[in-house]
């Protein structure tokens, strides 16, 4: 019999491949889990519509479930918006940890042309003197910042 | 297929493929941009686009017998229904800029008015659309500013493209058939309050970046009928040359 406790362990093992950190569940992209007799219902939402990481993460929870003969049916839903929000704690610490400074604040609010993210720290020496070099990074879920202090570059996790 | 459904097929394909052509566009800039940072951001950008137009051609896809792959890259210039300022050539960083912008203004009030579409399934990618949208809107109407307010030189690129292009923004307001007939059925927004939006944000930009509105002028339109310009058939020669050559070619 397979408990719901059991797949939470499964899903925390499938990790992002771009931040490979975090876990699927840290990432708040599980909408839903069911269980149907034996078969197991995920409903999953994407980060950003263009990520490339979303097909890869759907192999990977099949695989994770394949090794366990667990038959898996995944579902992408678009609606309610996934948000970072929904990012766990524990997840946000994790990605400090790995040099991505977490998303700060709630998602949902706009900036202003031209209007500064509020101050954003670095993840290696947790300095506040920090600047942004663009709103785009190397996935679609970053922003590329500079510390001002121990001048590494370092990404952000923006707060979408 | 009923007179309905034919409605709502077209209407889906004229956002699916603006989206597509337009994301092309910005790739094209993969490697050539004016500094890292803007290389990155324009690519960025495409594939926000480039996902856009999958879940819509996936969508389309689930009512017609056709699969995304084929919508992109088996169909011919005379069915793609995008506008013709997504196909528009890159030129140079301020024309994609300008483009990007007069755009950008279009899609933030247009995909924010989807939200509240009938269709459902359109209501949640419009949703999840509008997000992006803010970052891109934000990106393109900075650089308009800080092109339009920067040198005697920047300034005059950015002007230029800007009255160049103008002539090819009647189009997003001028609705054809199957807008009208979504439009009737609480799918598709109303152009005209949309059009109210574009023009205070686009004035309000300009001014800020020092710009001067373009006169009133022939507009430009087609696309939407799949009656493009000359540059719509080299796009989709590059973008399509694969699976034309080697059908069912898979990564």
């Amino acid at each position: 019999m397979i408990t719901k406790e059991h797949i939470f362990e499964l899903l925390e093992t499938v990790l992002d491949p771009e931040v490979p950190v975090l876990s699927v569940v840290d990432l708040g992209i599980i909408r839903h889990v069911e269980i149907q007799d034996e078969l197991v219902k995920i409903q999953i939402t994407p980060t950003y519509t263009g990520c490339p990481a979303m097909k890869m993460i759907e192999m990977n929870l099949q695989a994770a479930f394949a090794v366990e003969n667990i038959p898996l049916s995944i579902e992408t839903i678009l609606s309610p918006a996934w948000t970072t929000d929904w990012m766990s704690e524990n997840g946000k610490l994790k990605l400090q940890k790995y040099g991505i400074a977490a998303p700060i604040g709630l998602a949902g609010r706009s900036l202003g042309l031209f209007e500064k993210e509020i101050q954003i720290a670095c993840p290696r020496c947790q300095s506040v003197h920090t600047e942004k070099i663009s709103e785009f990074g190397s996935t679609a879920c970053k922003a590329l910042y500079r510390c001002l202090d121990c001048k590494e570059p370092f990404d952000y996790f923006k707060c979408h | 297929m009923n007179i309905h459904s034919q409605h709502k097929i077209d209407y889906l394909l004229y956002l699916a493929d603006t989206a597509l052509i337009l994301g092309q566009r910005l790739g094209e800039w993969c490697g050539h941009g004016p500094v890292l940072e803007q290389d990155i951001a324009m690519t960025n950008i495409s594939l926000d686009y480039i996902g856009r137009s999958r879940l819509l051609y996936q969508y389309i896809a689930t009512l017609t017998e056709s699969d995304e792959d084929r919508l992109a890259f088996l169909r011919d210039e005379r069915e793609f229904k995008n506008v013709l300022l997504a196909e528009h050539p890159n030129v140079d960083f301020a024309y994609t800029v300008a483009r990007q912008f007069l755009l950008e203004a279009f899609h933030f009030p247009y995909y924010s008015e989807l939200k509240n579409s009938s269709d459902l399934q359109l209501a949640a990618i419009a949703e999840k659309t509008v997000k992006e949208t803010a970052y891109h809107l934000k990106w393109s109407a900075e650089w308009m500013i800080r092109l339009g307010d920067g040198t005697e030189i920047s300034h005059q690129k950015i002007q230029t493209a800007l009255n160049e292009l103008w002539s090819f923004t009647g189009e997003l307001f001028d609705p054809a058939d199957y807008e009208t007939f979504m439009l009737q059925e609480s799918i598709a927004p109303d152009l005209n309050s949309i059009n109210k939006s574009w023009k205070e944000k686009v004035q309000q930009v300009i001014s800020e970046a020092t710009l001067t509105m373009p006169e009133n002028q022939w507009m430009q339109s087609g696309g939407k009928q799949g009656i493009h310009t000359e540059a719509m058939g080299f796009i989709l020669t590059e973008m399509q040359y694969m699976q034309r050559s080697y059908p069912g070619l898979t990564w």
